[in-house]
């Protein structure tokens, strides 16, 4: 344990704590043994350590509770703990008051307002920082990668104070012959200034994806020549490209009531538009409680069960989803055309579309670094709001607000095309875990924050450590990587028909089955593996070994 | 390699694949009706990707030949497999022919012309509904094969030795000549174990007690506690009846398991079944009459309702594009798994009686020959690691199935018959296994495949052993004499149902499996369901990956020896001039070694194909492809066609439910549909 930790935490967080220490209490946790032992509250972790040598000890991020119930029987208190990574644990705490003073002061130290009392602020690194993840996924280093293949596009400094729009990066990629004021003419026609960028360039074939927010057009069909010509500097000579509205045509018409809209036909004639049906936010966050409630009811029937299941709608979220991002990917790939994704602000269901599409078509984005890359450019300086959509997860009774499985949804539609193509993605399923975990809880500042400026304001780079930092370096690598790889340079088609869609148990079963076997199982596979490794390289050295004495063979004998 | 052994000819059912010319030639020329031209076969998921060809009916298969330029694709379907044909309304287009396999293919033609048709509509009703055993396919199934040979494929499984393996008899249980000439029960095997007490008035006078004569006799026994698995059918209890012997018969059971003071006995019926079945003078045991006996109900539904739960199921598996919904609301009301659940809980608890108990148990239903068989079947795989092997298996299906009298002909509908008999009972049996093995991968020596291709031949009448419904129809048949053993083909391509992952010294292989049984842990088998919709499956298999490897890894065994070998000499004779190069060394690992072969896996060409063609030096022969699906030449072939580059064809390949179809990419303006539709 790390004393000098909790010191400072104790410190800096006295007066939240009532009771920072309880001797005698016991941990429940499903499929493993009780422990039982003593219980500490810091300013950032609860905290259960037996006295026996062998127990490993419990160490709990307040940010990881979603939500905590007491029970009382007789003077014996328990705490039941519910986790944003969807754990729930028992803690029985001898002593009412003893078992008051933790439940409240847990309930206080993990539903904290301020960012800046998070763990990753105080958190120091006890790993050697090989890379400083910070620096890892520069745009200006990504763009010169688009540089050496096409020299239509630009990096613009429009935003360089995050004046035109708060939520983009101070560099974008834009269409070489559009200009700042340009930009900032656009940015004024687009929900929250989210002009059009580049997101995506499909090397075989020159074709973009870009993504924007919804245009500004209200009801009275406003339009903005800036904007038509921006996305049209986007299209080879002749050619057409298709805007993709994440929402149905019905919720996009809608949007037009409050000063959104889409791109008419009439204005855009060289696109087409095409609407799918991503859920928005508030929809996928019920799905979520839904689902996990229908996995953590151990009493089901058959029935019960599938009926629930089929209520969160969860599966027709991925689904959507996949076949969304598919679309977008087959239009780059099958037809040449560029694309233009939105749906209302361009910082959810967009950016699911645009990152899936991207692991379809590209191969660089299922290497494990290539996968951070992508987190990085379409998802965090993209402007995904992640401390609002993951402030709360699928346990918590207050009502949410902003919350939603965004992302978790983005890492589920990844997991089902690992599933259906285990051999092309150098990750395994464990980074995608691993990954779900920290956007909820984290002593890394990699997810903190919500958009671009709000980041910036946070000084993460300088205040806190980078998860990618944590992640890159060869003994986590090597426990992410996934044995099956060889690199697939093909575009990849994943099967959405719902007969080859799973639930995800990794994520969702994870806490409520044994998975001893499955463990076993894996560790087999990995066995096979390195074995065949291992003999590879024994028959190599003897091969080696052999040509040797065979070349030196004749001369022993000519003497 | 042993698969060669076997002739290609005739052998393919419900597979689209390249035959060489010599076994199309011969084909062609046996056809028992005109060739029909320009007949279509639509793809049921992608309408836009269907094939045109001629449609050759012979004596036992329906033979489609693609007439596209270059390639020459076939898709066989044998007669027997048809379940049901299906002609819809002429259209402009053509007259529909829909037709329903017993494996779950589903195939779609359209002819031209509504009287040509009618005409193969009116034959392949014919083909395909036998009315006697003699025009069962494997009475006129002749691989290459010599009678020497043939009658030594029946002589692969023993249930005698599966018997003594288990330990008996022994001084508790004996080998009753009782039934030899199937006079006590005609549905029973003629070599049956009971209890060393049981005298023969005691067996007779109980068989006269059980439907059928079915009297309790033994399934399993547990060397280690001496606990049993019997089974029988239900007494003829009515409301009051008893008898004697039927009581000391199962007294007799109970001695037979010294060391236990009672036994369960299970009516796998639902309660209300059983009580209906006493006004028909049938019914279940009192506890008052038999001495300690503890008496359970497991309701598991009859082959009625199990019949439309299926038939519901698969309307689902066939809907085109459903959505999430669709799919898991129909998976619900179809009650498939509630069923499965249901089959495995009963399983589970006889199980956990026998090897955590150590007490025996009696398993009964109305005949005995139904969820019997299943629930028997089940708990045996749980219990024994043995029924976990390949060859375990088969001689668990010939033990608790094939010689105990499920009835083959009328559950799998093998002569037309009464519709009201079939049921998919074995379906179900397989199904949990599948189920158990997703729960506990390293614990079957087998693999997916192999219970695919199981299902396969129970229902394609190609070999003999499932053919009547129990053993002394099968001995007035003359199986033996005269077809082919399922178990011996199996056996020889064994290579094929490996699991990669199974390792017999692991721990999860040992002793009772202790499933979980939460209701998400059962999961629709898409793998038997939509075997046929390729698209469907995941494009890249672990299994094949794992195989290839291991395969791999025997070569360099061998090249490591040989190397060592060679150094050895080298370094001890040090005289003479080595020869550069001999074969061995030729080989650099390189050459061979995996890296080349997972390019190609990593294409998509292998997705589509065959499973066996990534493994990487053996070419099989076309009967393993059987069960293994198509060589999907067409999709291939079209890919190619239509992209030129490998890279594209990856595309090509995008299936089935996609969001565009195929061909509506190169049309822009027929997109809408089709994105809508998605």
């Amino acid at each position: 344990m790390n004393i000098k930790l909790i010191k400072y935490g104790v410190m800096e967080f006295a007066e939240l704590i009532k009771t920072p220490r309880v001797d005698g209490v016991v941990l429940h946790r499903p499929f493993l043994p009780t422990v039982e032992g003593t219980l500490c509250l810091t300013g950032h972790h609860l905290i259960l350590s037996s006295r026996q040598d062998n127990t490993e000890e419990l160490w709990l991020l307040h940010s990881n509770i979603d939500s905590i119930e007491k029970r009382f029987v007789g003077s014996l208190g328990s705490i039941i703990v519910k986790c944003k990574d969807l754990r729930v644990i028992q803690l029985d705490i001898p002593g009412m008051e003893e078992c008051l003073n933790i439940s409240s002061s847990v309930e206080a130290l993990s539903t904290l307002d301020s960012v800046s009392l998070m763990y990753p602020f105080f958190y120091r690194p006890m790993f050697e920082v090989i890379e400083d993840g910070w620096n890892s996924f520069l745009p200006e280093e990504v763009f010169k990668d688009l540089e050496s293949m096409t020299d239509e596009w630009r990096l613009s400094e429009v935003n360089k104070d995050f004046s035109v729009c708060p939520s983009y990066p101070p560099l974008v990629a834009v269409p070489k012959d559009v200009d700042d004021d340009t930009l900032r003419k656009v940015a004024s026609f687009r929900h929250s200034g989210r002009f059009p960028v580049l997101s995506y360039y499909h090397k075989k074939n020159g074709m973009v994806m870009m993504r924007a927010g919804q245009p500004l057009t209200g009801t009275n069909g406003r339009r903005c020549k800036e904007d038509e010509k921006l996305i049209n500097a986007t299209l080879r000579p002749g050619k057409r490209g298709y805007i993709i509205d994440t929402r149905t045509i019905n919720v996009a018409q809608q949007a037009k009531a409050r000063g959104g809209g889409f791109e008419s036909e009439a204005n855009y004639p060289q696109w087409r538009r095409i609407h799918k049906t991503i859920e928005r936010a508030n929809v996928l966050q019920e799905g979520l409680i839904k689902l996990v409630e229908a996995c953590n009811d151990q009493s089901h029937s058959m029935d019960r069960w599938l009926s629930k299941l089929e209520a969160s709608n969860w599966q027709t979220h991925v689904k959507e989803i996949l076949t969304t991002a598919c679309l977008a990917a087959q239009c780059i790939d099958r037809e040449g055309a560029s694309v233009l994704v939105h749906g209302t602000e361009g910082t959810d269901s967009t950016l699911q579309v645009t990152s899936l599409a991207q692991i379809i078509l590209d191969p660089a984005c299922r290497t494990i670094r290539g996968f951070q890359g992508l987190v990085e450019r379409e998802w965090l300086q993209a402007g995904h709001p992640f401390q609002q959509r993951c402030a709360q997860s699928a346990f918590s009774n207050n009502k949410s607000r902003q919350e939603a499985p965004v992302f978790l949804l983005f890492l589920d539609c990844v997991w089902q095309i690992l599933r259906q193509f285990p051999c092309s993605f150098e990750f395994s399923e464990s980074f995608l875990v691993l990954l779900f975990e920290h956007a909820y809880a984290s002593q890394f500042g990699t997810f903190l924050g919500n958009g671009a400026a709000g980041r910036a304001k946070l000084s993460l780079p300088e205040k806190t450590v980078s998860l990618w930092s944590w992640v890159n370096r060869p003994q986590e690598l090597e426990r992410l990587t996934n044995p099956l790889y060889e690199a697939n340079s093909l575009v990849i088609w994943p099967s959405v028909a719902p007969q080859s869609l799973l639930l995800w148990e990794g994520v969702f079963l994870r806490w409520n089955r044994s998975s001893k076997c499955l463990d076993e199982a894996y560790e087999e596979m990995v066995h096979i593996i390195e074995y065949n490794k291992e003999l590879q390289n024994k028959v190599n050295s003897l091969r080696r070994q052999l040509a040797q004495l065979e070349t030196e063979d004749p001369l022993l004998q000519t003497p | 390699m042993p698969s060669t052994k076997q002739p290609h000819r005739f052998s393919l059912m419900g597979v689209s694949g390249h035959v060489g010319s010599p076994d199309g030639l011969f084909l062609l020329s046996s056809a028992t009706s005109a060739p029909v031209e320009n007949v279509k076969l639509v793809d049921r998921v992608s309408p836009r990707r269907s094939r045109v060809g001629t449609l050759y009916l012979t004596a036992t298969h329906s033979i489609f030949v693609e007439s596209e330029a270059g390639v020459r694709n076939e898709t066989w379907v044998l007669h027997s497999l048809v379940c049901s044909v299906e002609k819809q309304a002429a259209a402009a287009s053509g007259c529909s022919l829909l037709i329903h396999c017993k494996n779950f293919q589903v195939l779609h033609f359209v002819i031209p012309r509504e009287r040509e048709c009618h005409d193969v509509h009116l034959s392949l009703q014919r083909l395909s509904q036998p009315e006697s055993y003699v025009e069962l396919y494997c009475f006129s199934y002749k691989p290459n094969v010599g009678e020497v040979e043939r009658r030594q494929e029946w002589d692969l499984l023993d249930l005698k030795a599966d018997y003594s393996r288990m330990g008996v008899p022994n001084s508790l249980w004996k080998l009753s000549p009782i039934n030899r000439h199937y006079k006590v029960s005609d549905t029973y095997p003629a070599d049956l174990f009971v209890p060393e007490s049981a005298a023969p008035p005691v067996i007779v006078g109980s068989s006269k007690f059980r439907s059928r004569g079915r009297f309790p006799t033994l399934s399993y026994y547990s060397k280690d506690n001496h606990a049993a698995i019997c089974r029988s059918s239900q007494p003829l209890s009515g409301f009051s009846a008893r008898c004697l012997e039927d009581e000391q018969m199962l007294e007799a059971i109970l001695r037979s398991n010294p060391r236990s003071d009672f036994m369960y006995v299970v009516d796998t019926r639902p309660k209300l079944n059983a009580i209906a079945n006493r006004a028909a003078g049938k019914g279940y045991e009192n506890e008052d009459n038999y001495s300690n006996i503890k008496f359970q109900f497991i309701g598991i539904e009859n082959i009625h309702v199990m019949r439309n739960s299926q038939q519901k199921m698969l309307e689902v598996c066939e809907l085109r594009s459903p959505s999430m919904s669709d799919f898991l609301e129909g998976l619900e009301s179809s009650g498939w798994l509630k069923h499965i659940k249901a089959v495995l809980d009963a399983g589970i608890f006889i199980a956990k009686a026998v090897a955590e108990e150590a007490v025996s148990v009696l398993v009964h239903c109305s005949d005995g020959w139904d969820r019997t068989a299943q629930v028997c079947s089940v708990a045996c795989v749980l219990l024994d690691p043995y029924y976990r092997t390949l060859r375990g298996l088969m001689v668990l299906i010939e033990r608790d199935w094939v010689s105990f009298g499920h009835k083959f002909s009328h559950r799998c509908n093998h002569l037309v018959g009464d519709p009201k008999e079939v049921s998919p009972i074995i379906d179900q049996f397989l199904e949990c296994v599948w189920q158990l093995m997703e729960q506990f991968p390293c614990a079957f020596e087998f693999n997916e495949r192999f219970l695919i291709a199981i299902h396969g031949h129970i229902y394609s009448c190609q070999y003999g052993n499932f053919i009547g419904n129990n053993q002394r129809e099968r001995i007035e048949l003359g199986v033996r004499e005269r077809t082919h053993s399922l178990w011996s083909y199996l056996w020889m391509n064994r290579a094929d149902f490996i699991n990669p992952l199974y390792r017999p010294d692991h721990s999860q292989t040992q002793g009772l499996l202790r499933p979980s049984t939460a209701p998400y842990c059962f999961k629709f088998w898409r793998g038997l369901y939509n075997h046929f919709d390729r698209g469907m499956h995941p494009r890249q298999s672990v299994e094949d990956y794992l195989q290839a490897i291991q395969e791999e890894t025997q070569q360099l065994h061998d090249q490591l020896a040989s190397h060592k070998q060679k150094i050895g000499k080298l370094e001890q004779e040090q005289v003479w001039r080595v020869t550069q190069k001999t074969t061995t060394l030729d080989k650099s690992p390189t050459a061979w070694a995996l890296g080349n072969d997972l390019t190609v896996a990593n294409t998509p060409q292998d997705y589509t194909g065959d499973f066996i063609s990534s493994s990487p030096c053996q070419p099989k022969a076309p009967e393993s492809s059987l069960i293994l699906l198509p060589h999907d030449l067409n999709q291939k072939s079209e890919a190619n066609l239509s992209n030129g580059s490998d890279q594209e064809s990856g595309i090509a390949d995008l299936s089935c439910r996609s969001p565009l179809s195929e061909d509506s990419t190169r049309d822009p303006d027929s997109d809408e549909a089709a994105y809508s539709a998605a």
